[in-house]
This record gives C-alpha cells, sequence and structure tokens, in this order.
C-alpha cells in the first residue's frame, strides 16, 4: 500500500489538558490512482485548541466533508500527518438516529458500546437527554420528533460517546430558520459546557459567523485553505444582527475570489 | 341510493356507535364477497353445471366441515400438517438467515450463489419432488426435503436486500460509536434490515405452505393422515365434499399464518414511522 508510506494518523486520549486537540500537517487525500485520480484535500494544515469552535465553510466540492471523514477515522489520508488527542463523535445532516430505538434507547445504545455497566445506563441517559432539554421526549422514536429535536438527541449522543472533538457536517441544513437559531444557541451552551472541540461544516457564511470562534475558508480544486480569521465578536451573538451581516458578507466576497466556478 | 351508500356507516338507519360502526366498515365488503361467492355457486348447483355428487352445494359442503370438525382422524390430520409446516418453517428460517447473512456479509460468496439463491427461488417446489423421492423414498424427510428448499431461498433474499439497503449512514455511525464486527451486526445492522426480513418470512411462509400441499399430495405416507393426503384421498372415492370442505381449512390456515405475519410486518413499520397506524 502506496498510502500509508507518506500518512500518519496518531490517536491520543484529551487526558493531557495543554495539548491541541487537533495537529493536522499537509494533510492529502486523493482518491483513486493514475490519470483518473481526484484530489480531495492538498496541503492542509490545521491546528485546533481544545474546546475551540471551527467553522468551516466553502464551495461544493472543496473538500469539506473528507476532511471531517479522515478526522472521524472513516477514511485514510494517502499524504501527510494527523494527531487526534480525543474521542471524536460525529453528528450528520439527518440525524442517523435508530428508528426502532426510542430517544432514550438510541443514546442507552451509545453507552453500552462504550462498555458502560447495565445498571448505569438508563439514569445517565436521561441525564444526557436533560442536558440537552429533552428528557420529557426520552420514550419518543425519532419518527414522533421533529427535526430539531432529532438534533439534539443527535448532540446528547455525541456526548454519551464522551466525545471531546465532535464534528459536524451540515447538521442544521434540513432545518426551518427559527428551529436553526434555537439549535445555534444549544449547540453553543452543550460545547461550552462540555468544553467540546468542534469542527462544524456549513455553507451558511452567517451560521459560521454566529457559532466560530475561528472560520476556515475553503477553496476547491483542490481542496485546500483559503483564507482564515478569528471572529471576535462578543457571544451571545445573534444571526441577524448588523456585525454578522457585515462579516458574512465579507467573507462570501472572499470565497466567490478563490472558488472556480466550473464545477458549481 | 347503492348498494355501498345503504351499507355504509353513515347511513342512518344502521348508525350505531362509532366502535360498532367502525366494525361494520370492515366487515361488510368481506361479507359481500363472501355471500357473491357463496351465491355463485349455489347458482352453479341449482342450474346443475355439473351433477351435485361433484359440485354439491355450499350447505352440504359446510355440513361436511362440521361433521369433520367432530371427528378424531381430521384433527390428527391437521396436526400433522401443521407439524410438518411448522418444523418446516423453522428449519427454512435457520439455514436461509444464516445463508443470507453469510452472502451479505462474504463478496465471493455472493459471486458464487447470490443469484443462484434467487433463481431456486423461482424453481417451482413439485419439480424437486421426483428427486427428493428417489433420495429419500417416500417419506417425512422428502416433504421436509422440499418444504425447506422452496421456502430458505426467500428468507434467504429477505436478509440480503435488507442489508443490502442498510442506509451507509448506519454503518458509518455504527463505527463511530465503536461497534465492530458482530456488534455492528448485532445492534445495527440486522435490527436495519428488519422490515425485509419480515417480508421475506412471510414470503418464505407461502412457499413452504404451498411446497408441503404439493408434497402431501405426492407422498402420502400410510396411517398418517394429512390434509393433502385427506384430499387425495376424496378426489380417488368421489367424496366431493369432504374434497371442498378440506380445500377451504387449508385456505383459512394460509390465510391465518399469513393474517399473522402482516401483524408482524406492519408492527415493525408503524413502530419506524414507515407507515401510519391501519
Amino acid at each position: 500500500m502506496t498510502n500509508a508510506v507518506n500518512a500518519k494518523v496518531t490517536r491520543g486520549s484529551s487526558q493531557t489538558n495543554s495539548s491541541p486537540a487537533l495537529i493536522i500537517r499537509g494533510l492529502e487525500k486523493k482518491f483513486g490512482s493514475g490519470n483518473r485520480s481526484t484530489v480531495a484535500l492538498q496541503s492542509f494544515d490545521l491546528t485546533v485548541q481544545q474546546g475551540e469552535f471551527i467553522t468551516i465553510v466553502g464551495a461544493s466540492g472543496c473538500g469539506k466533508s473528507t476532511l471531517l471523514s479522515l478526522v472521524a477515522g472513516l477514511e485514510k489520508p494517502t499524504a501527510g500527518s494527523l494527531e487526534v488527542n480525543g474521542q471524536v463523535a460525529f453528528m450528520f445532516q439527518d440525524a442517523t438516529l435508530l428508528p426502532w430505538l426510542t430517544a432514550k434507547q438510541n443514546i442507552e445504545l451509545s453507552l453500552r458500546l462504550r462498555g458502560v455497566a447495565k445498571s448505569e445506563r438508563s439514569g445517565k441517559a436521561l441525564e444526557l437527554l436533560t442536558r440537552v432539554r429533552l428528557e420529557h421526549a426520552a420514550n419518543r422514536r425519532p419518527h414522533e420528533l421533529s427535526g430539531g429535536m432529532r438534533q439534539r438527541v443527535a448532540l446528547a449522543r455525541c456526548l454519551a460517546q464522551e466525545a471531546r472533538i465532535v464534528l459536524m457536517d451540515e447538521p442544521l441544513g434540513a432545518l426551518d430558520a427559527m428551529t436553526r437559531d434555537l439549535l445555534h444557541d444549544e449547540i453553543e451552551r452543550v460545547a461550552k459546557e462540555a468544553e467540546l472541540t468542534v469542527l462544524f461544516v456549513t455553507h451558511n457564511m452567517r451560521e459560521a459567523i454566529r457559532l466560530g470562534d475561528r472560520v476556515i475558508l475553503m477553496g476547491n480544486d483542490p481542496g485546500r485553505i483559503v483564507h482564515e480569521q478569528n471572529i471576535s465578536l462578543a457571544r451571545p451573538r445573534q444571526i441577524d444582527s448588523a456585525d454578522v451581516a457585515t462579516r458574512a458578507a465579507d467573507l462570501t466576497k472572499q470565497l466567490r475570489e478563490v472558488s472556480t466556478h466550473d464545477n458549481l | 341510493m347503492t348498494i355501498s351508500d345503504l351499507l355504509s356507516p353513515e347511513n342512518p338507519l344502521i348508525k350505531v356507535s362509532t366502535l360498532s360502526s367502525r366494525v361494520w366498515a370492515w366487515l361488510w365488503p368481506k361479507l359481500l364477497a363472501v355471500s357473491l361467492v357463496i351465491g355463485f355457486w349455489q347458482t352453479l348447483v341449482v342450474v346443475e353445471w355439473r351433477p351435485v355428487y361433484v359440485l354439491p352445494s355450499p350447505a352440504t359442503v359446510f355440513s361436511q366441515l362440521l361433521e369433520l370438525m367432530q371427528s378424531e382422524r381430521f384433527w390428527s390430520a391437521v396436526n400433522t400438517t401443521m407439524s410438518r409446516a411448522v418444523i418446516g418453517f423453522v428449519i427454512a428460517l435457520l439455514v436461509g438467515t444464516i445463508v443470507g447473512v453469510a452472502v451479505a456479509k462474504v463478496a465471493p460468496l455472493r459471486l458464487a450463489i447470490g443469484s443462484l439463491i434467487t433463481g431456486l427461488q423461482t424453481m417451482p417446489s413439485i419439480a424437486w419432488f421426483p428427486l427428493a423421492i428417489l433420495l429419500f423414498g417416500l417419506g417425512e424427510e422428502a416433504i421436509m426435503f422440499v418444504v425447506v428448499l422452496g421456502a430458505a431461498p426467500s428468507i434467504a433474499n429477505g436478509v440480503i436486500s435488507g442489508v443490502d439497503h442498510v442506509p451507509p449512514a448506519f454503518s458509518k455511525l455504527g463505527k463511530m460509536m465503536g461497534a465492530r464486527g458482530l456488534e455492528l451486526y448485532r445492534f445495527i445492522i440486522l435490527p436495519a434490515a428488519m422490515p425485509a426480513y419480515v417480508s421475506g418470512l412471510t414470503q418464505g411462509w407461502s412457499f413452504a405452505w404451498r411446497s408441503l400441499m404439493a408434497g402431501e399430495l405426492l407422498v402420502i405416507i400410510a396411517e398418517r393422515p394429512s390434509l393433502g393426503a385427506q384430499l387425495e384421498f376424496a378426489r380417488q372415492f368421489s367424496k366431493a365434499p369432504m374434497l371442498l370442505a378440506t380445500m377451504f381449512v387449508i385456505l383459512i390456515i394460509g390465510m391465518l399464518v399469513d393474517g399473522v405475519f402482516s401483524a408482524g410486518s406492519r408492527r415493525i413499520r408503524v413502530k419506524r414511522g414507515l407507515s401510519t397506524t391501519n
């Protein structure tokens, strides 16, 4: 395997509090081989401190989702190094709750797979549901929950996995504007309480600025970082505030300049 | 005013309460269908389309059925047939499930026998009997062999299509939650495949039941009464009422068991929000 030669992945625990949650150096991911290969990600460098909230925006095909898959370990990089310190959990666009289990049972399964003793699971699951304010919906099945509630259960499930790093791939993309705003508050609050490190992929600039401590702008062909910006606005932020809107407009302009449009 | 208006629960003449009107709404189309069939049958008898000793009247057949139901031999026949059906189906369930999981999971095995399983499903089970009789003689084994061969491919196919249609996001999720190998199957993939598995079981049951009836007509074991043997016996001795009564019993048993499977399947689908109640 030529893949393994140039690429190095290290996964550690987050016990040493001072070390960054993520150290990515020269990361590359190619799909296919020879002339027909496509480079999804190239020369990608990023360091993320523990507890940092990173939002990632970019045109379609810029490798945002590939980046998350690499960090999650669902894909292997073809070059570069990746150091992940802490348990990783994934939040998908559709919450992917298992439809044959209730909200509580979904969380209990996560606990069970982590090796939590049977006697502790029920109480722990209820406690986690309480943290996303869904204790009243514990016995409902996914199809009996609204889209926003499903994502809150998914968030609680990430906590059940004792995740230190949560990867969110457009988790609010399918929700209406009002639910989305409420979920912003919810995710911000839970991430802060649990001291989570978050990589949040979105194509909504305002959402990126509303949530992020730092926004990463990615360009396509090949996927790479074209711009990074710390967001110094005080929290709590409002998605419809003038500050957020101005910054979002600036970023959109930058993104237009760096994107090649042939595959949009 | 049409018949359906007249019989509808909205008709003030028959509207009583919500529960009984709902039962009525469910019942009357069935009653109507049954009475049409019996009426048609009675007409054929009245006009003497065939002599009555070949096509007896509905009343004769039902009194024959009541009489049969009081005989010990009849219940022993039902018992033999049902135990064959249950044992054959359980073996087919085990074989089909194991083969299905193996084929779904192991790529070379799928290439080797995946299409064969679908092929076997299209093979009429009665075509297996000559071989089964050569291999096992005229006995229980021949019947079991064909029942299992009839039902197992449907069950295996149910497992395979169920596993194939598990959303990729679920497997991804399972891996992220730390489920490995068998755990991934036990907690994520097999439960996700359940609706297709139950359809496979339903179809498997109906193939098992058909194969069993074919088998009991062909492989008649002395001193071992069964519904199939009773059918063949009634034909040979020109006992038309007994023949029709037995057919009726076979139909009812098949429908009852199918009803149990449908109810199970509906429960699973409602639980998962795949269909609404009823």
